[in-house]
């Protein structure tokens, strides 16, 4: 089953000279085991958009629903959030236990597992993530380097093993080979796992590799919904929006004003060079 | 969930009162908070009254923000009021029901106090509402900083204070948002008795003190690579100047004072 959001409006402190509409009547589905990315500049609204996927912050109007379970229902939202995993843009919000190991635990032993049971899921997680439980295990959460934290908290996350896997940038503040590898894992979860991955990310890179849908957001609206070929193909409203079209696409853009027909559906390096191979080769 | 604390909370305008230099709005503040308890007759508590709506309605503001700035003292005063009206055994029985005796002092009293907590409050609020917390601070220490002769540290209480007034939404907010990463993480703030729920807020409190200090870490560093060395020779941006309101409201509220003295002395009594 779906995730159906319909006429989403979230407004922040409503009624006050300081309101402001940061989600502006948005209605998608997102299916189950679909990459579903989010792009948008910065205040967009894409943070608290796809915190009432959680039903962490309750609509203003409209309703979302998971599974079928109404997230407006206080009954209805507990098991709705159930499925519901939810990384947040900083990891400093979640950690807080006095070992790696312990703080993962945490969520697990919240949904009713036994110690011996959180244990060997938060273990298992940490391995998915990268972080070798003998080595990280029994350190302090606050001793770790920024890209640890984010591992860290993600493994926190994917320990209690939810069904939509809600990720807000998870990227920020890696280098680029732990860029490559997190984003791995959240492939490879999701085949793994079968779970549904809701990525909300800054860099048009990682969006275009991975995510099969894309939402885009401008200024608190739903802008465009589609697959990548549909979205990076309008490069020119990307850049317009103040967002950046992935390197590849504006390289093909450029090729294409100097007169080289390069297909609107190349946007990634792969894609490139494949087409490019096939180009010389003729 | 913790967005409700009006404390600090500055509402953008550009009526009269937010005009004034803060300086002016904090003696004034005191100046009414004097003649607040300078009444001693609750006839004469009118001309307070109508002071504060004439004052309310000058700031623009809405009824409701005052309203919200009393709502803490929601269970206070009509537990005073009550308290009041029924332990004060003076003055004339005027009803009696079982066992309760209400006599005209107790009424009077009653009455009395919560008007004189409500304008306080309603006073002080207006303050605040119509000044930055910036502001404010900035004017407290030109007040303060005559009292820099006998070493009183006037720059460095009021840049602790615009600091911590500054931090106070953050950490609200950080709160907040740390709550909904413990919540995502199935959390529950909510059931259990006192010790199982005290224990369940750690999962929030941890990480907003280990914030908090990293931040004030930060915070010193980045002060201290642009320089800061304390107040002194420390000059403004935005330097406060007395205007013509200034003295205008300076000669309101001195009518106010004189006209609860006059009012006092040579009204008869009414009750
Ligand atoms: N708790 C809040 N109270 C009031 N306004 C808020 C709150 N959270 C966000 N906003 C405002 O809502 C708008 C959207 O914020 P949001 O965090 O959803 O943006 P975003 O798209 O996630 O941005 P970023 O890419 O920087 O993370 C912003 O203008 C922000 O100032
Ligand atoms: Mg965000």
């Amino acid at each position: 089953m779906p995730i159906v959001v319909e006429n989403l409006t979230h407004t922040y402190m409503p009624g006050t000279p300081n309101a402001h509409v940061a989600v502006d009547n948005v209605s998608l589905t997102i299916n189950e085991g679909e990459f579903f990315g989010i792009i948008g500049h910065t205040g967009s609204g894409k943070s608290t958009f796809i915190q009432h996927l959680n039903g962490l912050i309750q609509p203003t109007s409209g309703r979302v629903l998971v599974d079928g379970f109404d997230m407006n229902d206080k009954k209805q939202r507990r098991q709705g959030r159930a499925l519901v995993g939810m990384v947040f843009q900083y990891p400093d919000y979640q950690l807080f236990d006095s070992t790696v190991l312990d703080d993962v635990m945490f969520g697990p032993k919240n949904i009713g597992q036994s110690p011996e049971e959180a244990k060997a899921s938060a273990e298992a997680a940490m391995r998915t993530v990268g972080l070798d439980p003998e080595k990280f295990g029994e350190k302090s959460p606050f001793e770790l380097s920024g890209g640890e934290k984010r591992r860290a908290a993600l493994a926190g996350i994917i320990a209690m093993k939810p069904k939509y896997l809600v990720l807000d940038e998870p990227m920020a503040g890696l280098d680029p080979s732990g860029r490559r590898e997190v984003l791995k894992t959240i492939s490879d979860l999701r085949t793994e796992l079968g779970c549904t991955v809701i990525m909300v990310s800054h860099s048009m890179e990682d969006v275009a590799r991975s995510a099969e849908r894309i939402a885009v957001m401008n200024e608190s609206k739903l802008f465009a919904l589609g697959t990548p070929d549909e979205i990076f193909s309008r490069t020119d409203d990307l850049i317009a929006m103040g967002l950046d079209a992935p390197q590849t696409a504006r390289l093909a853009k450029a090729l294409r004003e100097k007169g080289i027909a390069v297909p609107d559906n190349i946007y990634t390096n792969e894609q490139f060079i494949e087409w490019f191979g096939r180009v010389r080769n003729a | 969930m913790l967005k409700d604390i009006t404390l600090g909370q500055y509402v953008p305008g550009d009526s009269a009162l937010h005009k004034l230099d803060p300086r002016t709005k904090i003696i004034l503040m005191i100046a009414f908070v004097v003649a607040v308890f300078l009444v001693k007759r609750i006839e004469v508590f009118a001309i307070v009254i109508l002071f504060t709506i004439v004052v309310t309605l000058l700031s623009h503001m809405s009824i409701s923000y005052l309203f919200k700035a009393l709502k803490p003292m929601r269970l206070l005063l009509p537990l005073m009021f009550l308290m009041n009206l029924f332990l004060i055994k003076t003055g004339d029985l005027l009803v009696e029901w079982w066992i309760f005796k209400i006599y005209s002092d107790g009424l009077k009293n009653a009455i009395f106090i919560v008007l004189r907590l409500a304008t306080l409050i309603a006073g002080t609020s207006l303050l605040t509402l119509t000044t930055t917390p910036i502001a404010l601070t900035d004017g407290l220490e030109k007040l303060l900083s005559p009292l820099k002769i006998i070493k009183f540290p006037a720059h460095e209480l009021a840049m602790m204070m615009t600091i911590a007034l500054r931090f106070i939404p953050t950490l609200v907010e950080e709160a907040d948002k740390i709550m909904k990463a413990q919540l995502a993480r199935g959390a529950d703030f909510e059931s259990g008795n006192i010790f199982k729920r005290a224990k369940a807020m750690l999962p929030i409190l941890i990480p907003l003190f280990v914030n908090s200090f990293r931040r004030a870490d930060e915070l010193a560093m980045a002060m201290e690579s642009r320089c800061y060395h304390g107040g002194e020779g420390r000059t403004r941006m935005r330097v406060l100047r007395f205007t013509w309101r200034d003295l205008v409201a300076i000669f309101v509220v001195a009518a106010l004072i004189a006209a609860i003295v006059i009012a006092q002395k040579l009204l008869p009594p009414l009750f």
